[in-house]
């Protein structure tokens, strides 16, 4: 109950969202509602000009043309203004549709570029990428079309009503006695093919987390000869399916006959009191055709109005869902007073003192960390899995906000720049290869897209990448499918290291750069990698020694902490913790 | 969709037989009934009203009702075997389907890639049914009443109905036209939304990558532009599309004023009644309903035989090895040799190995080694037979890998992949893949020798405890040992781990291959790795480099001729603090 009235409220706030988003085109959306009128009103004329036209046929010889022209004149301009309403409407309503979801999109995209990292890294790209894509769909099909229809729907049947009771009082009142019963079976045919349906997606979720388990896994399955086994799981569940499938398809598709039926118990209720009055004078038989007309489509938007009202539920949650993410706080902006830095200004000086921090807040991670980097100074960060080595380097980015300390460089608090003029003063190769869809050139040119041909060939050479683009069948153009799927892995990382080496910043983040290039390529790179890190700033993070034995500071963190720190030789001969790394071949401890 | 798919759909719906033929027969009375009714109104106005003759109303009016009833009974009948027919044919269509990827090649399922399996067998398969259901239940129902009407029509008055000879082939014009013009800038803006689709899981997935360099605003732009010409798209196809109900008001309206008048000339000639010109009215209007409802179920149907094909294309491959059935007996001390084998993946345009030649003993100890993409892994792939030899040939045990069923070869080799893959349920169950049949003490010693069984152990319902898919609650190194027992739990005669220790550190690696070793005797090992300290103590390694064999020996003969291997040596060995 009391979550029912949250869920009241939250909606009462989405539809105060949801109408500022259309705010924009509130001229379309009266436009449409205009003609939508319009539309219903000729549409219910047209019953009673042909009954009109009927009733000028009294028989043989007693046929009146000079009355009949007229009506059968109105009848096409009736249809002719209606179809033009129609289409009218529909332009609105498309143009609105189409727009506003424009609009979410972009709106959605900009705030995911603000969000801070810690929303990103906490939810899952595909609920993302759903809310902003699938959400926004159902959305403004099922709220703006829904809308129009709902609200042609509600006049169709007050003007069906209306211009019932016109013709004639006690006929209309059958119609308007009989129908509920077309409301209550569709009700009750709603409720009992829900409840199959919510037992057919439930055993359908199950079903398609086996295929997704086994077919992934196919080639396991083979191999452990499991093909039988597997096969009964998937046939036991595939039964249950089919029962649970009957009953939601039968039950649902027990609606349009339902109501077909209703509209005939109308249109015989209809024809019975129709012809009856006629026979007593009361109604002409023009009046009685027209009545028929009206009592044959009555029902129709009853039905509608009712799958309308679930569209609308769904477009709400789904807007519902979009807002929310709109509505996550951003990255705090960077300050008026917030200084760029100028690449030649960056000193190379990093000093971090007393920085605390922690993804949640009861867990501490990082605590009373110091660090003093000097211009120039390579800082290799060696640990076990889980001490905070990437975290430092979400600090050092400014991906996440210290809690406790500070951090400077080139002697400024980063806070006081802004995130752009911090973030170019790095290079940064992370072990997850993100490249994007484009060319090749585009992926190495992507942090100066500037840069010349030659440039970009020099900087791919130096990270040994240039003999296998060269081989591709296009070269430096040659596409970069999503995700780098058409690329090994080690392509990858050669691409994201001649990136950097193209982009060429004044201090170096090296995470893992180079695990999915075997040891002898890396060997060849690491040359490259040694001009580039000349006099320049950089954090290492690697399990492979030979990256990190010449490094001027080692870095040994153990649980958020740096429980020691110096050089390779100073550490060994201190027979601590590195020493037990370093001797177990560091193999494996930075997993 | 071409014939042959079709009559192949039809296999499925065997032994739905009579729910097909009787669904579309019960709808098909249904519309008859549907079509009677206009004519028993205009029998009430000519006759009933006309000769004011009160119970023949009360008896056609309850004729109306009666025709409701019936019509009803009729319709869901038609529903019920419809559902049946469609839901019985999809559940047979899925159960084929997922058990003939069960007996696909290693390579058929390569070339397929485990997501369109998944799409086939699950949207596509929903498809089918969707529109098998549709299908039964109006193909002869939507142009019967069509028909019908016309007919009828024309039984009424022939000069009336001439109308209806026009505006249905007109009607049909506009609703197929526009479909037909509608339906591929409908696939392009799909393919556009896809495009804004990737676009955003981009921004997400590389979101650092895209702040390091300082790139929000051209990606923002970038979207924005995409977004843009999706909306354009949208704002194209949906003007078009939206002609339609407009359109075939016009043309319907149109005709009933052209049948009104007619109507009125016969009434004048008194050919006709006012009663039969309500008839003729009320059967163009019905006319257009179904047109549009035609229109729909062709749309569905053609998207359902669309997705029917792409199942069956899967169900017409054909596995490409032959396994023969009856067992065979191993032999001979040599476990596996290679005799100059070559491997061409099917599709692939060059080699991926060239002349390989080796023999493994039974008890050897065997190592591979060599660089990404050196073929490693296609190397293991043609010991349990995952796919064949292109060139040469692949023996195990004395004989041709392929005189083995199956069954029997999978059975006598366990490849432990790279990827360390599980599956939900218990540790215990994942387990019993490897022998259905072992206890609880053979599977603590696969436990134990995979040095699984300390951490098992600790776990509060030890081989109990749950595993959730793909292994997500345990550690990278925990399923790399979980895989390894199960592996051993069928006893295999030969095991290869392929690549499959890396997550584990220095010295749990060590004490696995001390483990193993302890087997010699019973178990023939092939280790792929890309550390040579993993393989130092084997029997023999070989070294590959671009799918060729660049040496063969043990770790002190290959240090000493071959220089691929020892540059692979020295670059995790190297001592000191030379150059960077």
């Amino acid at each position: 109950m009391k979550s029912g009235k949250a869920r009241q409220k939250i909606s009462g706030a989405v539809v105060r969202r949801v109408l500022r988003s259309i705010r924009p085109y509130r001229l379309l959306l009266i436009l449409s509602l205009v003609l939508a009128a319009l539309s219903v009103g000729t549409q219910l004329l047209i019953p009673i000009l042909s009954g009109w036209a009927i009733d000028q046929m009294l028989g043989a010889g007693a046929v009146n043309f000079a009355a009949l022209w007229p009506i059968l004149l109105a009848i096409a301009i009736s249809a002719g203004v209606t179809a033009l309403a129609q289409w009218g409407m529909s332009e609105c309503n498309n143009r609105m549709a189409f727009c506003v979801s424009r609009d979410l999109r972009n709106a959605a995209i900009g705030k995911i570029q603000r969000l801070p990292l810690k929303y990103l890294d906490g939810h899952p790209t595909g609920d993302l990428v759903s809310r902003v894509i699938a959400d926004v769909d159902v959305f403004s099909d099922g709220l703006l079309m829904g809308f129009t229809q709902l609200f042609s729907g509600v006049l169709t049947i007050l003007g069906t009503l209306a211009f019932m009771l016109y013709i004639d009082v006690p006929i209309a009142l059958v119609v308007i006695f009989i129908t509920p019963l077309s409301i209550l079976t569709a009700g009750f045919i709603a409720y009992k093919s829900e409840k199959y349906f919510r037992r057919q997606s439930q055993i359908r979720g199950e079903q398609t987390a086996l295929i997704n388990e086994m077919i992934e896994g196919q080639k396991v399955v083979q191999s452990f000869r499991q093909e039988g086994p597997v096969l009964e799981r998937f046939d036991e569940i595939n039964g249950r399916l089919r029962h649970a499938s009957l009953r939601a398809v039968f039950y649902s598709s027990l609606t349009n006959p339902t109501t077909r039926f209703v509209n005939s118990m109308v249109y015989a209720g209809v024809a019975l009191a129709g012809a009856l009055s006629a026979v007593g004078g009361g109604i002409s038989i023009g009046g009685l055709s027209s009545f028929l007309g009206y009592a044959n489509q009555y029902t129709k938007p009853f039905n509608e109005i009712s799958g309308v009202v679930t569209e609308l539920q769904n477009a709400l949650t789904c807007a519902g869902r979009l807002f929310e993410l709109l509505d996550e706080e951003e990255e705090v902006p960077d300050g008026p007073q917030a200084l760029d830095l100028p690449p030649d200004q960056v000193t190379g000086a990093v000093e971090l003192s007393q920085v605390s921090f922690r993804y949640e807040a009861d867990r501490p991670l990082i605590e009373d960390l110091n660090l003093r980097v000097r211009p120039g100074q390579h800082i290799a960060i060696v640990g076990p899995t889980g001490c905070g080595k990437t975290t430092l380097i979400n600090l050092l980015m400014r991906f996440y906000d210290v809690d406790g300390g500070s951090i400077a460089v080139s002697g400024r608090d980063i806070r006081t720049l802004t995130r752009h003029a911090l973030r170019r003063s790095y290079g940064m190769v992370l072990q997850d290869t993100w490249l994007k869809t484009g060319t090749i050139r585009e992926n190495i040119a992507y942090g100066r897209p500037e840069a010349t041909e030659e440039e970009i060939v020099a900087a791919a050479k130096r990270a040994h990448a240039h003999s296998f683009i060269k081989r591709l069948p296009q070269g430096y153009d040659s596409p970069v499918s999503e995700d780098g799927g058409n690329l090994s892995q080690g392509q990858k990382q050669l691409l994201c290291i001649a990136r950097v080496m193209l982009y060429l910043p004044p201090m170096l983040i090296l995470d893992e750069a180079t695990s999915s290039i075997d040891t002898r390529t890396e060997l060849k790179i690491q040359d490259a990698f040694g001009q580039l890190m000349a006099g320049r700033t950089s954090f290492i993070v690697a399990h492979r020694l030979s990256t990190i034995r010449e490094a001027d500071v080692i870095l040994v963190m153990r649980d958020g902490r740096i429980v020691e720190q110096g050089t390779h030789d100073a550490l060994m001969a201190q027979k601590g913790f590195y020493a037990k790394l370093y001797n177990s071949q560091f193999e494996g401890a930075g997993d | 969709m071409n014939k042959k798919t079709r009559h192949k759909l039809l296999r499925y719906l065997k032994g739905y037989g009579r729910q097909s033929v009787l669904a579309p027969l019960f709808k098909l009375l249904e519309a008859l009934f549907d079509l009677l009714v206009p004519l028993v109104v205009a029998e009430i106005i000519n006759v009933g009203i006309a000769q004011n003759n009160v119970p023949f109303i009360l008896q056609r009016c309850a004729l109306l009702v009666g025709l409701g009833v019936v019509g009803l009974a009729c319709a869901i009948t038609a529903q019920w075997f419809a559902a049946q027919a469609a839901i019985g044919c999809a559940t047979a269509m899925r159960h084929a389907l997922f058990q003939h990827i069960q007996v696909l090649d290693f390579s058929q399922m390569d070339a397929l890639g485990t997501s369109t399996l998944i799409t086939r067998l699950t949207s596509d398969i929903n498809q089918v049914q969707n529109g098998l259901n549709m299908f039964l239940r109006l193909f002869m129902r939507s142009p019967f009443i069509v028909f019908g009407s016309v007919i009828l029509a024309f039984s009424i008055d022939r000069r009336a109905a001439m109308a209806f000879a026009v505006a249905v082939p007109v009607l049909s014009l506009i609703v197929f036209g526009i479909m037909r013009l509608t339906s591929p800038m409908y696939r392009r803006t799909q393919n556009q939304l896809d495009g804004v689709l990737r676009l955003t899981r981009e921004n997400l997935t590389g979101v650092r990558v895209i702040r390091a360099f300082g790139r929000e605003e051209q990606e923002e732009e970038q979207f924005r532009r995409e977004n843009q010409a999706l909306t354009r798209m949208q704002l194209r196809v949906g003007r078009l599309s939206a002609l339609m109900n407009p359109l075939t008001y016009v043309v319907v309206n149109l005709a009933t004023v052209a049948v009104l008048y007619a109507g009125a000339q016969q009434v004048e000639g008194g050919v006709l009644l006012s009663g039969d010109v309500y008839a003729l009215v009320n059967y163009m209007s019905q006319i257009l309903v179904e047109l549009v409802k035609m229109a729909n179920t062709i749309v569905l149907t053609s998207k359902a035989l669309a997705c029917a094909g792409r199942v069956q294309a899967v169900l017409d491959l054909e596995p490409q090895m032959a396994f023969p059935r009856e067992e065979v007996a191993p032999e001979g001390e040599e476990a596996i040799a290679f005799d100059h084998v070559g491997l061409t993946y099917a599709g692939a345009g060059g080699e991926s190995l060239r002349d390989i030649t080796f023999t493994v003993r039974r008890g050897e100890t065997f190592g591979i080694i060599g660089g990404t993409g050196s073929g490693k892994t296609s190397v293991v792939n043609l010991i349990p037979r995952f796919y064949d030899a292109t060139a040469g040939h692949v023996r195990l045990f004395g004989r041709d890998a392929a005189d083995y069923p199956k069954d029997q070869i999978r059975r006598e080799v366990a490849v432990v992949m790279q990827r360390p893959q599980l599956f939900s349920g218990t540790i215990r169950s994942n387990l019993l893949w490897g022998n259905a049949g072992a206890d609880d003490a053979a599977l603590w010693q696969a436990l134990e020798t995979a040095q699984a069984a300390e951490f098992v152990r600790k776990k509060p319902l030890g081989l109990d405890e749950p595993v959730e898919q793909g292994g997500r609650n345990l550690s990278g190194g925990q399923r790399q040992r979980l895989t390894i027992a199960r592996a051993l739990v069928g006893r295999p005669r030969v095991l290869i781990l392929d690549d499959s220790a890396s997550a584990l550190d220095f010295a749990t690696d060590a004490a696995l291959r001390r483990a193993l070793r302890a087997l010699r005797g019973e178990l023939t090992v092939v280790i792929v790795s890309q550390r040579t300290s993993s393989l130092q103590h084997a029997d023999q390694i070989l070294v590959l480099e671009d799918g060729q064999q660049a040496g063969l020996g043990t770790h002190e003969e290959l240090l000493a001729s071959c220089p691929v291997y020892r540059e692979i040596y020295e670059s995790q060995f190297r001592k000191g603090g030379e150059s960077a």
